[in-house]
């Protein structure tokens, strides 16, 4: 009896060890699941790719400086945004809905023999090479506040010039009164058209008055570079007192038109981006405030400025306007 | 199961809760929320909010199918942490949004319809956290208990409309959320009809022979 019962007590486990082995297993899981939980919200949210893509700066040669004269507006003297920031957080739709997720899905897009027709009512239509457009002016740097209608903003150093120099050489006949934008449609090329997200090409509007404002850009550079894709290359609009959604990017199309001319926002929700959006701080979004914005790169938000800050250069083009109804 | 099986289940759901708020507090203190911190922090809370209360409702269907009684364990922390969430997204709003502007914020809740709706998924969330003892369960009665915490259905379809109303073009993410709720929702339904009948009640007791 004495014998057996020896044998029989060293076959139990020393509860010591088996109790260790459960907690060796039980952290083994919660490890795990910590590293799987960890790795599935990476997965699911990622704000950091914007170190992966290293902008590509392809030099732009003899930007000259605003006049500096900032009466114009052409210089805004306010911290301007990171280069950064400014190629790795926008709206393009042609590319991504994801702001952050724009500038590597446009990291490949090709604008070799890129065209620009110039149509409608003048007197001298023509399909620019964009060399030929670019040599109309030398690109001059134009420091200007962007606002989101969503509620975020930027100042951008950007190059080009006056759309007013191109509409010069086309000459507009006494019949146009608006000026239509569009752009490209190659959903090879921009994969978001895929989607039906929005009604593609991008189509974009000014008055004629506004289009022939100094402010008014034909943009192809920022930061004294010429345009990365995420924002627009090769040439897009400026339009600084306007929500950043009627600067219509990658332009192929500006036609001079008689009527109004429909707009990619303005047709998918009419209630909510019309077809002046300028930025004003007094008319909200149907379902957001426009009274303050958050500065990208600053803590807190910042009150938004009637017309975006550029008043006193535009204000008279809307005089006797509702803004509240031509919103 | 044993009771230190169950603490183990429960801490196994508290500290992968626990995870994402860890990363996000990380990612904060290396500058690696993005080019807009402010709008990542209070889409990510609010994202962490629908996912937990989807998963707290999860927890029923997923039992009831496979059996695993043990599931049963995570749906309080789960739920806790649901609420957890949603109370850091409201502070986001507040402080980051609103820069603690207390009028600005009210102002703001009364009068946007997502915000409105948003408010009350928060709010129903309140007696729901509040409730969530044992003591309360035993104090409610599970009847009234369970009455009360179906309230959840509504807190994730708030917070789902929520959620898809201040999106401007790209729904796909909000509709996510509602297709999970709406198979979760749907379950619950098909159980509701199959559910046996009960035998009906004898109208008139048959009168015995004389």
């Amino acid at each position: 009896m004495k014998e057996t019962d020896k044998i029989s007590a060293s076959e139990i486990t020393d509860p010591a060890v088996y109790f260790n082995r459960r907690n060796f297993i039980r952290t083994g899981i919660l490890a795990a699941s910590v590293v799987a939980t960890g790795l599935a919200y990476r997965q699911l949210n990622h704000p950091a790719a914007a170190k992966i893509n290293p902008v590509k700066t392809v030099s732009l040669a003899g930007v000259v400086s605003a006049p500096t004269n900032s009466a114009g507006g052409f210089s805004v003297a306010e911290p301007q945004t990171s280069l950064e920031n400014i190629t790795h957080y926008n709206n393009f739709y042609e590319f991504s809905t994801d702001k952050e997720g724009v500038a590597a899905a446009a990291a490949n897009f090709e604008t070799k023999g890129w065209q620009v027709s110039v149509e409608g009512l003048v007197r001298k239509p023509k399909i620019f090479d964009l060399d030929d457009l670019l040599k109309i002016s030398s690109p001059e740097e134009r420091i200007y506040r962007m606002r989101c209608v969503e509620g975020w903003s930027m100042v951008i150093p950007w190059a080009g010039f006056s759309l007013s120099k191109l509409l010069a050489v086309v000459e507009p006949t006494n019949d146009a009164k608006y000026v239509a934008f569009e752009t490209l449609l190659d959903p090879k090329r921009m994969p978001g058209q895929n989607s039906s997200v929005l009604k593609w090409p991008y189509v974009e509007g000014l008055r004629m008055d506004e289009a022939m404002h100094p402010l008014t850009l034909l943009a192809s550079g920022i930061y004294g570079n010429a345009l990365p894709p995420q924002d627009g290359a090769p040439i897009r609009l400026v339009t600084p007192w306007k929500y950043g959604f009627k600067g219509i990017k990658s332009i192929v199309k500006i036609k001079l038109v008689a009527a109004q001319p429909r707009t990619t926002w303005g047709e998918y929700a009419p209630g909510e981006y019309g077809f002046y959006a300028n930025v004003n701080p007094t008319v909200d979004h149907p379902r957001w405030s426009q009274a303050t914005e958050q500065r990208i790169g600053e803590p807190g938000r910042r009150p938004t400025l009637m017309f975006n800050g550029y008043e006193e250069q535009v204000g008279h083009l809307y005089a006797g306007m509702d803004l509240r109804n031509n919103f | 199961m044993k009771e230190g099986d169950i603490r183990f289940l429960k801490l196994l759901i508290l500290v992968n809760g626990a995870v994402p708020l860890a990363l996000l507090m990380w990612d904060q203190a290396h500058r690696r929320l993005g080019a807009n911190p402010q709008n990542f922090l209070i889409l990510t809370t609010g994202m962490m909010t629908l996912i937990f209360l989807m998963l707290t409702m999860a927890v029923t269907p997923l039992r009831k199918i496979t059996g695993w009684n043990w599931l049963i364990h995570f749906r309080r922390m789960l739920g806790l942490y649901a609420f957890f969430y949603g109370c850091l997204h409201f502070l986001c709003f507040f402080s980051l949004d609103r820069g603690f502007n207390i009028s600005s914020t009210l102002t703001e809740m009364v009068k946007r319809k997502y915000l409105i709706i948003g408010s009350a998924a928060l709010l129903i969330m309140v007696p729901l956290a509040f409730t969530s003892t044992n003591a309360m369960i035993k104090w409610m009665g599970g009847k009234r208990w369970r009455a009360l915490h179906r309230l959840a259905y509504v807190a994730a379809i708030c917070g789902a409309i929520h959620y898809y109303m201040q999106v401007k073009a790209d729904v796909r993410q909000p509709l996510v959320f509602a297709a999970v709720l709406a198979v979760l929702l749907g379950w619950r339904l098909v159980v509701y009809w199959q559910r046996p009948k009960p035998a009906p009640l004898p109208t008139a007791k048959p009168k015995p022979e004389a």
